[in-house]
């Protein structure tokens, strides 16, 4: 199911997220994305995250839609050069998977193999317009595809914290003109910036669906930490401070959570809820925001 | 020695549009030895963009721009024709470019494209580096070269994990993207990134076959003398 097809009818959209194990077992991957995120509209797959060697996001993708779950396939610029990204894509549509978010990714060097090779042949922008080239029965270098091209929904992230932001804007509207469906955010922890955000953003002509992102505060250490090493990522003092008086994180990060996203929820088309592995609690926020399917 | 080759003209000429007057500057140096950027193409180049309409409003030629305090220097003594210049067009490598721009608060538009030579970086290098890529683009990137500035080589502004100005891989280094946004925004011509969209071809970066044979490549090579005509019968 494509996520746009979604956002045309008019549903707040929701997305969750995993990310693959570094081995060849997906089980029990499988069991808690079955038993606690079955009632979200697409699971995103992060492709090889933080530049570490893992399983990969197609095979885990596949494995998804077997278990009757949506998938969000995630691309990264950082391993492959334009013809086995081409290539990628031709593969998810083959396997159904519908959805497709086109990112940079991180360099090589901030991963566990700092010895490989970056690529970066193509980046997000020229990534999504690969896509709709392919959607176009052609390949990037003219060639006619065989029989019905691909069809997928394109996504595209943005950092709403950035500092300057002006350059993301500028770069979101890029990737809209090169023929991106809807953006995922990075986290956010502050509604006024994001109100800021999404002002410029409107300004800028930027039309296509933005879900929100949002990452569960696991700990007030997890919180100073992000705040010391993600880009554009603010946790406000208050919220840190929820977090170390609390006697009961999940339920505390769980009611912060739900309070994001009624915060956000008038100024954006979605959420985006970044578990890192608290998918068990993925539930009470989406019951707390009276969200999902 | 850098081999440089000139852009196509529509290309150039596509560069000024909107601008009252371009002040052109050149190497002596590597484009003279090429023959891109001797007096005979300079004056070329600023015939046909005369044809095209550019108004050249003057020139300059710098031994070696890669060399920034000569560049300053020199570009002194003109400073009322680079002052009443829009823009300044650079006949050089793309260190030369980039040096220009670094040295002026005015936009930069490259003439040439550097080719693949395997990594000769100028004889003065300062932090300006050119990745020979053989399609020079710092003409929409502010002189700023992202394919060295930026540590992931991206074409399209930049990546999330750009920080308050500084580059995800490297904290302390910045962030190629942030400087070009800065330069373009100071010299009011932002809007060169709402037309970037690029994508490289790579098959420009790699050295070609012919470049690898004669004294481009290898001074100690000696150039075949060209075949002598039979008498009586032009050239």
């Amino acid at each position: 199911m494509k996520l746009s097809e979604l956002f045309a009818q008019g549903k707040f959209v929701v997305t969750g997220e995993i990310g693959p194990p570094k081995g060849c077992h997906l089980g029990h991957l499988m069991h808690e994305a079955e038993e606690y995120l079955s009632r979200v509209d697409g699971i995103n797959v992060t492709d090889l995250q933080a530049a570490a060697m893992r399983v990969g996001s197609l095979v885990t993708c596949k494995r998804l839609l077997e278990h009757g779950l949506n998938p969000v396939l995630q691309v990264v610029c950082r391993d492959r050069n334009r013809i086995s990204l081409q290539s990628e894509l031709l593969g998810a549509a083959e396997f159904g998977v519908d959805n497709v978010l086109c990112l940079t990714g991180d360099h090589n060097i901030l991963g566990d193999h700092p010895d490989s090779m970056p690529v970066f042949d193509l980046d997000s922008v020229s990534l999504i317009r690969a896509g709709q080239t392919l959607m176009a029965g052609k390949d990037m270098a003219g060639n006619e595809l065989e029989g019905d091209p691909p069809s997928l929904c394109l996504g595209c992230v943005v950092n709403p914290g950035a500092d300057p932001v002006e350059p993301q804007i500028i770069k979101l509207k890029m990737k809209q003109d090169a023929g991106a469906h809807f953006c995922q955010t990075q986290a956010v922890y502050d509604v006024d910036v994001y109100k800021r955000f999404k002002d410029a953003v409107d300004k800028a002509g930027i039309t296509m669906p933005i879900m929100g992102g949002l990452v569960m505060l696991k700990s007030a250490g997890m919180a100073k930490y992000m705040n010391r090493m993600v880009a554009g990522v603010f946790v406000p003092p208050n919220l840190v401070q929820r977090m170390t008086d609390t006697d009961d994180k999940p339920k505390t990060s769980i009611e912060i959570t739900v309070e994001l996203i009624n915060g956000l929820k008038p100024y954006c088309e979605g959420i985006h809820i970044m578990s890192l592995g608290w998918d068990q609690y993925v539930p009470a926020v989406l019951e707390g925001a009276g969200l999902g399917r | 020695m850098i081999v440089t080759e000139r852009k196509p003209l529509e290309e150039l000429a596509a560069m000024f549009a909107g601008e009252k007057g371009t002040y052109l500057v050149a190497c002596s140096g590597c484009p003279v030895g090429h023959k891109t950027g001797d007096e005979a193409s300079l004056a070329q180049l600023e015939a046909d963009l005369k044809a095209q309409g550019v108004n050249v409003l003057g020139r300059t030629s710098i031994d070696f721009l890669c060399n920034k305090a000569l560049v300053a220097l020199r570009l002194m003594k003109v400073l009322e024709d680079v002052q009443s210049a829009d823009s300044l067009l650079v006949s050089s490598c793309g260190i030369g470019v980039q040096a220009v721009g670094a040295t002026v608060d005015k936009p930069v538009h490259p003439s040439m494209n550097t080719i693949s030579m395997g990594g000769f970086q100028g004889l003065w290098p300062s932090e300006e580096r050119c990745a020979q890529c053989g399609d020079c683009s710092l003409d929409l990137t502010g002189g700023i070269c992202p394919v060295t500035f930026c540590s992931k080589s991206l074409l399209n502004g930049s990546c999330g994990g750009s920080d308050k100005g500084n580059c995800e891989v490297h904290k302390d280094v910045p962030c190629g993207w942030t400087l070009i946004y800065e330069r373009l925004k100071k010299t009011g011509r932002l809007d060169q990134l709402s037309k970037l969209n690029l994508l490289k071809n790579r098959d420009l970066m790699r050295v070609k076959p012919e470049a690898r044979k004669g004294s481009v490549w290898a001074l100690e090579l000696i150039e075949p003398e060209p075949e002598p005509q039979p008498e009586g019968k032009p050239a």
